[in-house]
């Protein structure tokens, strides 16, 4: 039998006529798809249509199509699964992938449309008043005790302790240093230091070089307690327990040892060229009273930073959320099913968890039916795409949202979803030095601040809309979202009444 | 999704209407009582400003021979209501005195549902049994009036005070329930412009709960957000209004949260952050965890209340003073009003006429003592 059993994805055509023979395409593609015998030559069987080369050929002579080889039609048997039979009894192992969720799944926030004023009600001018996005995330008390003292000035007893305050209702979400590049890393620091909010160190440590943005960190504590010392407990500005991800939900990650070369392995203190192997639960958490002794265990050896519980959002996502507050968390982060991941088996990345949608609707429902609201945030991730994914998300009851696949998306990534390789051609997820290199911090923090700050101004000009000029007002009111064409039992479950009524 | 329960079927077209609308109110912070004939006049300026579909008053210091118990005022669909609503009552409270609301009658107020008052107290019993203030065993009652008894409605629950309100311009409303025969030492009074046709009566405004009264114009843009957070604390928003959650507010905010009042108003109409931002350390982080903590109860969109309470009355606009709102002082009068016209009507010659900056309160309080 043929080496190549399954046909090539994509097919990559060089043209002859333009081609100027400079051999970039050869030097960026991550794939080794190039080749130089003579003349530009190309593997397509290795093309995974990043598009790397084709932005940087000077001569536009690189065209990519996908493969227009015809199967039979099947309506059950979808060609993705019987190349994954293939694949499989080819080679026996899961499937691995990279990126988030590519099934054709009901997206929610697609079906989810947002009010505005008219005549009874005057929408407000963002380019004229003030609209205000600034938000605080931590832990609040349900009230505050207030007094005059004797000039009548109005004193506060007892103060809101270990808030954050980020300038956007958008943070970072976790990408670690080894599931992504040091260069990526770095760019999102600078960027989440410029526009006021928050970066995650995802489980992978914090490398020195990004200790001066701590200010704009949230630091990791995941299962496998890569790189967690005292010193970077207390370096960002609160820690987070990875419990789950949503690309990932109940399993344990993977880092393969080519990826950990020397600096990799000296912020994860892990041997160089060894896997690092995260265990699916924490071995210290096998129920809610250890995560409870985790959280405070953190807090203590922090002086009291805000602990964030991190979850994969499951079926089951509003009694865990409720247990997570009352064990002590200032922040639970819902990672929806459609979360990005650097490698996550393809059954478990499609088939298992919640949109987000469903979670933050129920979290937030469950936590105020208990009256313990106040005592997290809530931050909704895994399937923001746009600003109005952001407005719908806060409308639904988040706090702030947080962005990994956008974030890179922002810096080149095509969602080629072969982050699992280490070939990521654009210098993100990948540790070749070769490929790394190529990816400018500056450069890409400043696409992020770009990318937020228009995100800022969309999410404002839909405020005024609203004729609402805080984003506190949005927060939960649902009453400003309609549906359109969802189930009357999804309606339900979200709070949203359908459009027309 | 909404419970719309029985104010749906009651009358189906009230759906959080929006409305337009004008407000007047005085206060005599000598505890000097006048008739209720003057805020009638006020309000008659301002015909302009209601469309007939809603119309109503509060007097505060109006009851003072049952000035220790709360005077429950209900509207009943039918005679079936109100036998269910009593046997509640009965087993709740104790009743000092039960009569129909004196009115009269109108040809332009027309259709009334039956009104009657209660003055009572908590039973102690009840009072020990469920370890509630007397307050808020009251709230709950109302609420659980309002929210599950068909057919009543609970639209007055203050001590020394009542609400009157029906549908119709709000001189003939006042005219209907006799306001003249009363004397207070403060009055509201509101005219309505729904853009539909509710004519419910129960939609009219003031909102009250307990001694909190609210007149209001304008419409909420975060009303989900405010009534989400107010049930936390228990309260069930059953009207659909934007009112309703004003008066919430400031019950949960000034009685329940002993907030001061400036400090409650500067939580419903808070100042920018630019502004805070460069005031002194103290003041910032003041004002930073108001909102923090407060962010549900901020009140946005435009806005100008007057609210009554049993110590004052105060008026407040939105943030951005989207609708108007005047203040004047005359003496011991302080007045607040929609427009100037309405107070110069019963007070010609004001020593002082103001417009309020927006999110700034404008207090009158019985003096001390009163
Ligand atoms: S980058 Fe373009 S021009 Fe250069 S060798 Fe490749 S195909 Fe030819
Ligand atoms: S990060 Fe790189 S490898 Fe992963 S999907 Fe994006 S472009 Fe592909």
């Amino acid at each position: 039998m043929p080496d190549r059993f399954l046909p090539s994805e994509f097919i990559v055509n060089v043209d002859h006529q333009r081609c100027r023979r400079c051999k970039r395409c050869i030097l960026n593609c991550g794939f080794g798809v190039f080749d130089f015998q003579n003349m530009t030559t190309a593997d397509s069987s290795k093309c995974v249509a990043c598009h790397r080369c084709v932005v940087f050929c000077p001569e536009e002579a690189i065209t990519i199509t996908r493969n227009p080889l015809a199967f039979r039609e099947h309506a059950s048997w979808d060609v993705g699964l019987r190349k994954a039979i293939w694949k499989q009894a080819q080679s026996p192992g899961m499937i691995l992938t990279g990126m988030g969720n590519d099934k054709p799944w009901l997206n929610i926030f697609d079906h989810l449309l947002i009010d505005a004023c008219q005549v009874t009600n005057p929408s407000i001018d963002p380019l004229r008043e003030p609209m205000e996005l600034r938000t605080y995330l931590g832990r609040k008390p349900a009230r505050l005790e207030i007094e005059y003292d004797s000039q009548g000035k109005p004193v506060l007893r007892g103060a809101v302790e270990n808030n954050i305050m980020i300038n956007v209702p958008i943070i970072f979400s976790g990408m670690s240093y080894g599931s992504i590049s040091l260069n990526a890393q770095r760019a999102i620091a600078i960027a989440a230091e410029r526009l006021g909010t928050l970066m995650n160190t995802g489980e992978g440590g914090l490398h020195e070089e990004l200790y001066p943005y701590a200010n704009h960190i949230i630091v990791q504590c995941a299962s496998g307690r890569f790189g967690v010392h005292s010193k970077y407990l207390n370096a960002g500005v609160a820690v987070e327990i990875k419990i789950g991800q949503g690309a990932k939900p109940g399993i344990g990650g993977h880092l393969p040892g080519e990826k950990i070369g020397r600096e990799v392995s000296g912020t994860r203190m892990i041997p160089q060229g060894t896997d690092a192997l995260s265990p699916a639960p924490h071995h210290d958490i096998y129920s809610i009273e250890d995560l409870r002794q985790l959280i405070y265990a953190l807090k203590e050896a922090t002086g009291y930073k805000p602990v964030s519980v991190k979850i994969a959002t499951v079926h089951n996502v509003a009694a865990i959320a409720s247990g997570i507050a009352r064990a002590g968390a200032d922040m639970i982060y819902l990672d929806g099913f459609r979360g990005g991941t650097g490698a996550s088996p393809a059954i478990v990345r499609d088939h298992v968890g919640i949109p987000i949608e469903i979670a933050i609707a129920v979290v937030d429902e469950q936590l105020r039916s208990e009256g313990i609201r106040n005592m997290v945030s809530i931050i909704a991730a895994g399937g923001i795409r746009s600003s109005a994914d952001v407005v719908k998300a806060i409308a639904l009851g988040a706090d702030a949202v947080a962005i990994g696949t956008a974030a890179l998306v922002a810096m080149g990534c095509r969602l080629c979803q072969k982050c699992y390789t280490g070939n990521c051609s654009w210098g993100i997820a990948t540790q070749r030095p070769e490929l790394t290199s190529r990816l400018d911090p500056d450069w890409g923090a400043e696409r992020l601040v770009n990318l937020v700050n228009s995100w800022s101004l969309e999410v404002k000009e839909v405020l005024g809309a609203l004729g609402i000029n805080a984003i506190e007002s949005l927060r939960g009111n649902r009453d400003r979202l309609r549906s359109l064409g969802l189930d009357p039992a999804t309606n339900e479950v979200l709070g949203v009444r359908p459009a027309g009524m | 999704m909404e419970k719309i329960g029985k104010y749906k079927e009651w009358k189906p077209d009230l759906w959080r209407v929006p409305s337009a609308c004008g407000l007047s109110g005085f206060i005599n912070r000598d505890g000097g009582l006048v008739s209720g004939e003057v805020i009638i006049d006020s309000m008659r300026v301002m015909n302009e400003r209601g469309n007939g579909l809603g119309g109503g008053f509060a007097g505060y210091g109006i009851y003072p021979e049952y000035a220790d118990y709360y005077a429950i005022h209900i509207m009943f669909e039918s005679q079936e209501g109100k036998h269910a609503c009593e046997k509640l009552l009965e087993d709740n409270v104790v009743l000092e005195k039960m009569e129909e609301i004196p009115k009269e009658t109108s040809e332009r107020i027309t259709d009334p549902p039956i009104l009657w008052r209660y003055f009572c107290k908590p039973r102690v019993e009840k009072i020990l049994e469920c370890g509630k203030s007397e307050d808020d065993f009251i709230v709950d009652l109302v609420m659980s009036i309002n929210t599950s008894v068909p057919g009543s409605f609970v639209f007055s629950s203050g001590k020394n005070m009542g609400v009157f309100k029906a549908v119709g311009f709000a001189e003939d409303v006042g005219e209907f329930y006799r306001l003249g025969d009363y004397r207070g030492h403060a009055w509201i009074g509101h005219t309505r412009f729904p853009t539909n046709t509710p004519g419910w009566w129960g939609g009219a405004h003031p909102f009250n709960i307990l001694d909190w009264s609210v007149v209001h114009n304008g419409e909420i843009s975060s009303y989900g957000t405010n009534k989400r957070y107010l049930e936390m604390f228990g309260y069930k928003c059953t009207l659909l209004t934007d009112t309703e959650v004003m008066a919430y507010l400031f019950d949960l905010l000034i009685r329940k949260h002993r907030l001061p009042i400036e400090i409650a108003c500067a939580v419903m109409a808070a100042p920018f952050w630019k502004d805070m931002d460069s005031a002194g350390e103290e003041e910032r982080r003041l004002y930073e965890s108001l909102r923090a903590v407060y962010g549900g109860a901020l009140v946005n969109g435009p806005f100008a209340v007057i609210v009554g309470f049993s110590r004052g009355i105060i008026g407040l606009n939105d943030r951005i003073k989207l609708r108007p709102l005047v203040a004047a002082e005359k003496d011991e009068y302080l007045y607040i009003s929609s427009e100037e016209a309405a107070i110069r009507e019963i007070c010609p010659k004001p020593d002082r006429v103001w417009a309020p900056r927006a999110g700034k309160p404008v207090i009158g309080m019985l003096k001390d003592g009163v």
